[in-house]
């Protein structure tokens, strides 16, 4: 009998004291960021907006492997590989299809010529379902992105009009095999 | 007061009248709750307010909530509905209302023929307390005995 | 007709304003204290601070489609939605604002508020009836028992008022508070009236009809629109009642504490009425911020075990006392 008033006086005092503690929370300093009157500060790694970057030299970076198609878990990536004169790759077409687009960097970790990038920018709405398809044209940036001095084509080993093999940078020339020297 | 009074009267009546010729379960109940509400304003028009406040905070307010708590544990469907429509066909209550009939046509004429009653005053809580524990006292202990039966009948029920 | 006397034009067409002004800022407010009290802003964009959000809100509602589901039963889906803010504005009728403000004089006065309250289970109890859905009908059970279950010790505990009032009027209810407010000699009665008040509007921690988490929205489920915007306002009008009620019964009405009468009575009635009613108002933020709902059978064994124990005890020594003190 008593134990249970005891108890029953507990669980009342246990209430008050939750609600003084909430109402301390009155005073407190609010967390809330005023978005668009303030810009909240975004991280270089959030994972926004997808463009594509052009190498130090100005040249697309994309090679159009696919790597990003696939990895895409949502496929909203759609490419068309196509070469220039020089026997270089790029893209013909590159379509982003950002309705579908889950940011989840995928893309990203799967370049191997870090053409495709996420971004900190994250204002996309739009009013009309189609313009979230986003062509090349519409992400292809004039500058590097977070990746300053990488150009693939200069580390790679592959052979385009211009470049032979062994000129890439840190690469030896191609052994002669035939030959006996060292 | 008057026409309040025939105004609700009126409204008590149709609403019985519906109640009892409803199919749907639930509208039956929705026009039971207008006829007791209607009941209600009768009492008051007659001066018994604590009557007219009870009528609807016991009758209205908790029996008939009762009812359709029940009624919405025993999940009546389309099979209650038909049986409902069959006992309303005209065979099922031509008869009894022959032999009711006779009653009412007493009824009114009794109604018809007595004096009209006066307006007995305002009466409050109080003198509902004083009559219910001076010259019906027994009759309350009588009812509040059923109402512990029914209690303890509950409880035992509910243990198992 | 034009001066402020009880069911005066003047009156009504205040004490309506005032309620359903009140109901509809309610929403804004208790959004942004609730906003306060986790550390947040709340709405502030519509409008200075705000405020105008409760009409945007409405805006909202009334241009979304409102649709009647087509295995609902119709004319019950239509009428319960109805029920709920008319009899919670039939209940302000009797509540004293001030001196001389109110709607009528009733000498049953707070009969008729359980009166109402008690027609206001139907509006959830059809709701889950009639939109013929498992989660509404268990929504609808929940408001029913818990209800029908609360009213019981409501109005129980207010019978110990009633006694040392000597009255069912609330005007003379106030009136008695000259000497001393309820609130000391009733507290155990308050305790029980606030808990069981908060149970019978349904406001958190009691929400079980609706419960979010496990029975989706409850007893309006199916409702979209102005209908379940009915439903919506119903609730803050109840919450606004309620919060003027307990000044009413236990804080002494429109009297001023310890004399601290400001300006003619009419004025000051007016301010310490606000002053209570605000207070209830954030406390019942408060509680709807802080406290979590218990489980169905927590709620009935706390009330049946608990809550009417109580009150019963409460109104047994108040009687014996009055008893006592009148011989």
């Amino acid at each position: 009998m008593f134990k249970a008033i005891g108890k029953q006086l507990y669980v009342l005092w246990s209430q008050v004291v939750t609600l003084a503690l909430v109402f301390m929370h009155l005073f407190k300093k609010k967390d809330t960021v005023e978005y668009p009157d303030v810009m909240p500060y975004m991280f270089p790694r959030w994972r926004g907006r997808i463009i594509l970057t052009r190498d130090p030299d100005g040249e697309e970076r994309c090679v159009a492997c696919n790597l990003c198609a696939v990895a895409c878990p949502v496929d909203c990536i759609a490419l068309q590989k196509t070469e220039d004169e020089n026997g270089r790759w790029y893209p013909e077409f590159f379509r982003i299809n950002f309705s579908r687009c889950i940011m989840c960097g995928f893309c990203e970790e799967a370049c191997p010529t870090h053409a495709i990038q996420l971004t900190p920018d994250f204002e996309m709405a739009e009013y009309v379902r189609q313009d979230m398809v986003w062509e090349k044209q519409h992400m292809l940036i004039q500058g590097t992105g977070k990746y300053h001095d990488y150009n693939f084509y200069k580390i790679a080993g592959k052979a385009i009009g211009g470049k032979g093999k062994g000129e890439a940078r840190n690469e030896l020339p191609p052994v002669d095999r035939r030959s006996l020297l060292p | 007061m008057s026409v309040l009074f025939y105004a609700s009267a009126f409204v008590s009546v149709l609403a019985t009248l519906m109640a009892i010729t409803r199919i749907n379960v639930v509208h039956a109940l929705l026009y039971f709750i207008v006829s007791l509400i209607a009941l209600s304003v009768i009492f008051y028009t007659l001066g018994a307010h604590f009557a007219a406040a009870l009528e609807v905070i016991v009758y209205a307010g908790a029996i008939m909530v009762m009812f359709l708590f029940v009624i919405m544990m025993l999940n009546l469907g389309k099979p209650t509905e038909e049986q409902e429509r069959v006992w309303l066909k005209p065979g099922m209550w031509v008869g009894p209302s022959l032999l009711a009939a006779p009653l009412l046509v007493e009824l009114v004429v009794m109604i018809s023929g007595a004096k009209a009653q006066t307006q007995a005053g305002v009466i409050n809580a109080k003198d509902v307390g004083i009559a219910l524990f001076g010259p019906y006292v027994l009759a309350v202990e009588l009812a509040s005995l059923l109402l512990l039966a029914g209690l303890v009948g509950a409880y035992h029920l509910a243990r198992k | 007709m034009f001066e402020f006397s009880v069911g005066s034009v003047l009156s009504i067409v205040f004490v309506l304003g005032v309620v359903l002004v009140s109901a509809a800022m309610l929403i804004w407010v208790e959004r942004r204290f609730l906003g306060f009290f986790s550390e947040r802003l709340g709405p502030n964009r519509v409008g200075p601070f705000g405020v105008l959000q409760s009409i945007a809100d409405v805006g909202k509602l009334i241009t979304k489609e409102d649709w009647i589901p087509p295995f609902a039963d119709k004319y019950t889906f239509v009428i319960a939605p109805i029920v709920v803010p008319v009899v919670m504005l039939l209940s302000f009728a009797v509540i004293p604002f001030a001196p001389g403000v109110g709607v009528m004089d009733l000498n049953i006065g707070l009969l008729w508020i359980f009166a109402m309250a008690g027609l206001g289970a139907y509006s959830a109890m059809l709701g889950g009836i009639a939109s013929n859905n498992k989660f509404a009908l268990l929504g609808g059970l929940r408001a029913a028992g818990q209800m029908i279950s609360y009213e019981v010790f409501m109005g129980i505990s207010i019978l110990g008022v009633v006694m040392l009032g000597n009255s069912f009027n609330m005007r003379e209810l106030v009136e008695a508070q000259k000497d001393g407010w309820f609130v000391l000699p009733q507290f155990v009665g308050f305790i029980v009236f606030v808990i069981a008040g908060l149970a019978e509007t349904k406001r958190w921690p009691f929400d079980l009809a609706e419960g979010e988490s496990e029975i989706i929205s409850g007893f309006n489920t199916e409702y979209s629109g102005m209908k379940f915007g009915l439903f919506f306002v119903g609730e803050y009008i109840g919450m606004f009642l309620l919060a003027m009620l307990i000044p009413v019964l236990f804080f002494g009405g429109w009297l001023a504490p310890f004399g601290w009468d400001i300006g003619p009575p009419l004025v000051s009635g007016l301010l310490w009425m606000t002053i209570k009613t605000t207070f209830w108002i954030v406390f019942f933020i408060l509680v709807r911020a802080a406290l979590v709902r218990p489980r169905y059978d927590q709620l009935m064994n706390y009330g049946w075990l608990v809550m009417l124990p109580l009150s019963l005890l409460n109104l047994l020594i108040t009687g014996a006392v009055v008893l006592y003190q009148g011989s």
